[in-house]
């Protein structure tokens, strides 16, 4: 795979973007929730789902997309967001409840929706399949060359949207790319007790379309298999599911006890960390060196301090405000 | 409301044609759900539109109604105005989720900044001994999540502005047809269902109710086959000279508050008929409207003709038992009087 410089380079600036705004999440949540944890309480209250670990997925898949592209994530949508595109001061301060947040407050970590960018997620397991089936007719039906991609988890793929979703894309040849964040946990269940087989992309037969499975959590491995599909879906060729072997660094959600998960776990994959492996390739390949990498890490350090840093400063929503949006004018 | 025109339709062909006209003016506007396409419709509300605009337009899927009503809401993010049909308003629960946490929900979290133009259509009610999964009217259901409008409408005028309306809104809309009121011919025939309708396109706006009689004694507030049940009464009534003013709301949500309060401050005394269950539904609504709103014109307590809260049986004694009627409506008029 012969990629650019300049692509490599966003990939790490993503990636390390994505952890950073992650890490930065998870020490902001803390705030007010110690030393007696209330989920209501401190400035970023509520469910919190963190991707640390999970970056390869959503930046492999997402360097491939155009700003026209739609993409429909997850409970754990921030690094889909990020990858995206998404307006990171926007989305930091809709997490915060802020009135300058994408949907003024009202939507909160589960719920970003960004138009500009065509990302949307939800907070209910396996409900973004059917949405970029959606999505993807509609770009077919107008002879558009756009794609969508539909995130999910593993836990996911055991939902009816799951088949319900696969089998329309199928018999309609939709240009929509399914992508399965394998992390092994459906919250505490491990998949192999979920799951009847042990690869979702082989359930891709059932419906007759191409399923990829890429077996590590390694942003190029999924950069080339989500290029291939995505380039066929843009051309007409249908849809593709690819699952990802990735890992979930933090609990399945931000005071999660993890009781289920083995106590070293998550010591031994971050010996696997995909952003240090990356970077370590970028300079054993002579593609980049220490400064030019240091000099992401700062940009990545920046974009992130400055979105939280707006959400901080910003106001909250007038209370009368939830009375407004329930429809458009 | 009435339109100067000779020309009469049924309530299915109303909604076909309104769709038609729509799919002419607006190439975002397409169909999609079970048997909608080479049938066109089981209840007839498709019929013709497979043959003028093509199995692209009109698509025809396969039994999965959480697959395809979530692709109409991804689609209708996308800047298309999806109309999708759920063959019977009883198998939303296979849906509900892309319904109530989604369809309903995403303007609002988004701040407004996102539009959902589609228009779930569904077939309601019973009479015909089909038991309880596909008889129920469900519209309290809907009406009581925030985030859908619901339309019921009564005659094929009603149904052809209403979907008009519907499919012009930039919001998610539940359109519910009363099987019974559609003018198939396997169903009994309401006498008066098939009614004027104008050729060309209208629109008529969400939220104003309609007096369908004028009367003085007492208010009879309806939907759908409820509107002819009361209808029927009024003239039973009238022989003995009660005079009863009928009003349909013909949508829930919005809910014409206004029209409410008014025929009350006129009559003074109110029975609503609804086909839905009795507790926490329309007729609660309504009589909470009342109360909250127009309590000093009472005379007499808010009466309520519903479903008893059982689901909807099956043999034609239990099922006659259940669901309200003109002869009903007569008996509940004459208490009300009395009380």
């Amino acid at each position: 795979m012969n990629i650019p410089k300049e692509t490599l380079m966003r990939m790490y600036l993503e990636m390390v973007t994505i952890r950073l705004y992650e890490e930065t999440m998870a020490e902001a949540y803390q705030e007010g929730k110690y030393p007696v944890f209330n989920i209501a309480s401190g400035p970023v209250p509520g469910e919190m789902h963190l991707a640390a670990g999970q970056e390869p997925v959503a930046v492999g898949v997402c360097m491939h997309l155009k700003k026209e592209d739609a993409v429909v994530g997850t409970h754990r949508p921030h690094h889909f967001a990020i990858a995206k595109g998404v307006d990171l001061k926007r989305m930091t301060a809709e997490i915060f409840g802020k009135v300058t947040g994408l949907g003024r407050g009202k939507g909160g970590h589960m719920h970003l929706f960004d138009p500009d960018v065509h990302f949307s997620c939800s907070g209910i397991v396996g409900a973004s399949i059917p949405q970029a089936v959606g999505a993807a007719l509609a770009f077919k039906m107008r002879k558009e060359k756009r794609v969508a991609v539909a995130f999910f988890g593993d836990g996911a793929a055991n939902q009816g949207t799951f088949h319900e979703g696969l089998n329309l894309a199928a018999i309609w040849k939709l240009p929509v790319v399914f992508v399965c964040e394998d992390n092994s946990w459906a919250i505490s269940v491990p998949k192999e007790k979920s799951t009847a087989i042990s690869q979702n992309a082989d359930r891709a037969v059932a419906y007759g379309i191409p399923g990829v499975y890429v077996g590590e959590n390694d942003v190029l491995a999924v950069y080339e298999a989500a290029g291939e599909a995505i380039e066929r879906a843009r051309q007409g060729g249908g849809p593709t599911i690819i699952e990802v072997k990735t890992d979930r660094f933090f609990g399945h959600f931000q005071g999660d006890p993890e009781v289920y998960r083995p106590k070293d776990e998550v010591q031994r994959l971050k010996q696997n960390d995909p952003i240090k492996r990356f970077r370590k390739y970028l300079i054993e390949n002579d593609i980049a060196t220490e400064n030019e990498l240091k000099q992401l890490d700062d940009e990545a350090r920046k974009r992130v301090e400055e979105a939280f840093l707006f959400a901080r400063e910003s106001p909250y929503p007038a209370p009368e405000e939830a009375l407004l949006h329930v429809f458009v004018e | 409301m009435s339109a100067i025109t000779s020309r009469k339709l049924t309530m299915a062909k109303a909604i076909a044609e309104a769709i038609s006209l729509e799919m002419e003016r607006d190439p975002r506007v397409f169909v999609m759900g079970e048997d909608v396409g080479v049938y066109g419709g089981i209840f007839g509300a498709t019929a013709g539109l497979y043959e003028k605009f093509g199995p692209e337009r009109v698509i025809d899927t396969p039994i999965s109604e959480a697959g395809f009503i979530g692709a109409a809401l991804g689609a209708a993010m996308e800047g298309m105005r999806p109309i999708v049909e759920l063959m019977f308003v009883d198998f939303f629960g296979v849906a509900m989720d892309q319904i109530y946490n989604h369809i309903a929900k995403n303007t609002y979290f988004s701040g407004g900044n996102i539009r959902v133009p589609l228009v779930l259509m569904t077939a309601v009610g019973g009479g015909y001994n089909d038991a309880g999964q596909h008889s129920q009217c469900l519209w309290g259901t809907f009406a009581h999540l925030p985030g859908l409008k619901v339309v019921v409408p009564s005659t094929p005028y009603d149904a052809k502005g209403l979907m008009i309306s519907a499919i012009r809104d930039d919001n998610p809309v539940i359109y519910m047809f009363h099987k019974g009121l559609l003018g198939l011919g396997w169903m009994t025939l309401i006498k008066d269902s098939t009614g004027p309708v104008p050729e060309e396109p209208y629109t008529i706006p969400f939220g104003k109710a309609e007096v369908k009689r004028e009367g003085k004694d007492v208010s009879i507030i309806s939907v759908a086959m409820g509107v002819y049940q009361a209808l029927e009464a009024a003239k039973e009534l009238e022989k003995e000279g009660i005079s009863v003013e009928v009003l349909d709301l013909r949508t829930l949500v919005p809910l014409d508050r206004e029209a409410i309060i008014n025929t009350v401050k006129k009559t003074h005394r109110v029975l609503v008929v609804d086909e839905d269950y009795l507790s926490y539904g329309m007729s609660g609504e309504v009589a909470a409207t009342v109360v909250e709103h127009a309590f000093d014109y009472l005379e007499a307590p808010v009466k309520r003709l519903a479903v008893p809260d059982v689901p909807i049986p099956y043999s034609r004694p239990l099922e006659q038992f259940v669901l309200p009627s003109s002869s009903k409506i007569v008996n509940a008029v004459k208490e009300l009087l009395r009380s």
